[in-house]
């Protein structure tokens, strides 16, 4: 079992079907995501990119247990995910953070669920906050951190539980151009000092192309399936903000821009259609 | 602080203008009953019959018993409404049969005027404190239910998914989770509550009783004395503003995580 564990990639989706009810509650169903089948090998970093609606988050709550699929699995090194995956850390798209509890304590919340005494936890929170770049920033309350700062205790919470796997959904969508480029390369180092595996959703092609070592595209909801893999043999370390004029991201870019475009304007009809 | 909105002076004279209006109404009231004669001394009192009134009262001693008494009833009501409002509001919120089903006769009960069951309570429970409790807890019960209803309902589902992908149990989620979120809400209406918990105490009193600041009066009203009715609301004016000032700071406390208004330095 502890070897089939190790060979066994971090994340494998096999024939993943999700549908909901339909929100005009009819009784009609809608289907977000149609026999979805990719893996994530330990250690890799890739990205999955699709229009708006195309159902990425709906994989990654998949992924994380959060949802039960319709049809299909997930397996996490070998083990169906069945409830939350604890092997899944999930950096949300929106404000996750306990506005209730400080910064520190915000890190700190994921070693004192796994039964790491508070006084303890606190400690070993200090340290990550720096990590991230928020020293002195430990006593703060959500609200009085700006956008970025709030995106990196997130990060920080998340990546303090070692997770074997991170859940990213759009997490820097909601920040600026700067800050973004500063978090993806400050990103890029933290996953650089321990591979983990990653799974970062986001509708920014560059983004995904700089980011990662393989890129998924999904086709325009409803019923998105996956219809392109794309290696991104770029060397590392990157810097997202220069990588972007290399002539290979161009060709790369150009590449897989090619098959994205038809399915963003497929989605860009539908959304004018609902 | 600046802001684009026109300024206003500064505290100390914002605190004169203050008493200003407090003087003026005394002063106005003064010269309506005592200097003109307008108003009947018999039928409105007067200003500083009042105040000598209720100083004698503090003086002397008599008032303290009394203000213990519905101070007493209060804290009770408070606590008692407080914490079984807590408790039903959870369990409503995560029962969600148990809500749908009550939904109708909750609504009933708290549309009903509590003071209608004063003389009940009174029968059940006596002439002593126990009545004004239970009348002041029926009260404050609804307006804490109702928020922490409202707050473990309110939770957002992302801190909650968020949480639970962190590792935490159902426990861990009541205490970090709901259990801060609910409070918060208490925390907002705590001023009500303990308005509520305090008019469930004097209107008991008045309706029947034997101390306390609602007797007193009801007593003075009965032999038609005037100044002891001002003079009680005078003290209950000066008791209800100390408590609000108690629950000012008390409230400053729990929820300092909260967002303020927007602030530059403090």
């Amino acid at each position: 079992m502890a070897e089939a564990a190790a060979t066994a990639p971090a994340l494998c989706l096999e024939g993943v079907t999700c549908t909901f009810p339909s929100p005009d509650g009819r009784g009609r169903t809608y289907t977000a995501v149609q026999n979805a089948s990719f893996t994530v090998a330990a250690g890799e970093f890739v990205s999955i990119v699709g229009p708006t609606g195309s159902g990425k988050s709906t994989l990654l709550n998949v992924a994380a247990g959060l949802l039960r699929p319709s049809a299909g699995r997930a397996l996490s090194f070998g083990q169906p995910v069945t409830g939350i995956n604890p092997q899944a850390g999930y950096m949300f798209q929106a404000e996750a953070l306990m506005p209730w509890k400080s910064a520190l304590e915000n890190v700190a919340a994921g070693l004192e669920f796994r039964g790491v005494p508070k006084r303890e936890a606190l400690d070993r929170a200090g340290p990550w906050l720096a990590r991230v770049g928020l020293e002195g920033f430990g006593d703060r309350f959500p609200h009085q951190l700006s956008g970025g700062m709030r995106k990196r205790v997130a990060l920080a919470q998340t990546l303090i539980v070692d997770p074997k796997i991170v859940l990213m959904d759009e997490p820097f969508s909601a920040l600026d151009i700067q800050t973004r480029q500063m978090m993806e390369n400050e990103l890029l180092d933290l996953w650089a000092a321990d591979r983990k595996s990653v799974v970062f959703i986001t509708h920014d092609l560059e983004e995904a192309i700089a980011m990662s070592d393989r890129v998924l595209v999904l086709s325009a909801g409803p019923g998105s399936r996956l219809i392109g893999e794309y290696r991104i043999t770029l060397d590392r370390p990157r810097d997202v903000a220069e990588i972007r004029m290399t002539p290979q991201f161009l060709a790369l870019h150009k590449e897989i821009w090619g098959q994205l475009r038809d399915e963003v304007l497929k989605g860009y009809a539908q959304t004018k259609l609902r | 602080m600046r802001s684009h909105a026109k300024r206003l002076p500064s505290r100390p004279i914002i605190l004169l203008l203050q008493v200003g209006v407090l003087v003026g109404f005394f002063l106005l009231w003064h010269v309506l009953t005592v200097t003109t004669n307008l108003l009947s001394p018999f039928f409105f009192g007067t200003p500083l019959a009042v105040l000598e009134r209720t100083f004698k009262d503090f003086a002397s001693g008599a008032i303290w018993y009394h203000l213990g008494i519905t101070l007493l009833e209060t804290a009770l009501a408070f606590g008692i409404g407080t914490v079984a409002g807590i408790a039903f509001g959870f369990w409503f919120a995560r029962a969600p049969l148990v809500s749908v089903v009550f939904d109708p006769y909750i609504k009933a009960v708290n549309a009903l005027p509590r003071v209608v069951l004063a003389p009940i309570f009174a029968l059940w429970l006596g002439l002593g404190i126990w009545s004004k409790v239970a009348l002041g807890v029926t009260l404050v019960f609804f307006i804490v239910f109702f928020n922490v209803y409202q707050g473990v309902k309110e939770v957002s589902p992302v801190v909650l998914a968020n949480a639970r992908m962190l590792g935490a149990n159902s426990r861990d989620l009541f205490r970090h989770v709901y259990l801060p979120s609910a409070l918060s809400w208490v925390f907002s209406s705590l001023h009500t509550a303990v308005g509520f918990a305090m008019v469930g105490a004097v209107v008991g009193e008045y309706l029947g009783s034997s101390a306390g600041l609602g007797y007193r009066i009801h007593q003075a009203e009965g032999v038609f004395d005037t100044v002891g009715v001002f003079s009680g609301m005078l003290v209950l004016t000066i008791f209800v503003v100390a408590i609000d000032t108690v629950v000012t700071v008390v409230e400053k406390r729990l929820l300092h995580w909260r967002p303020q208004e927007a602030q530059t330095t403090h």
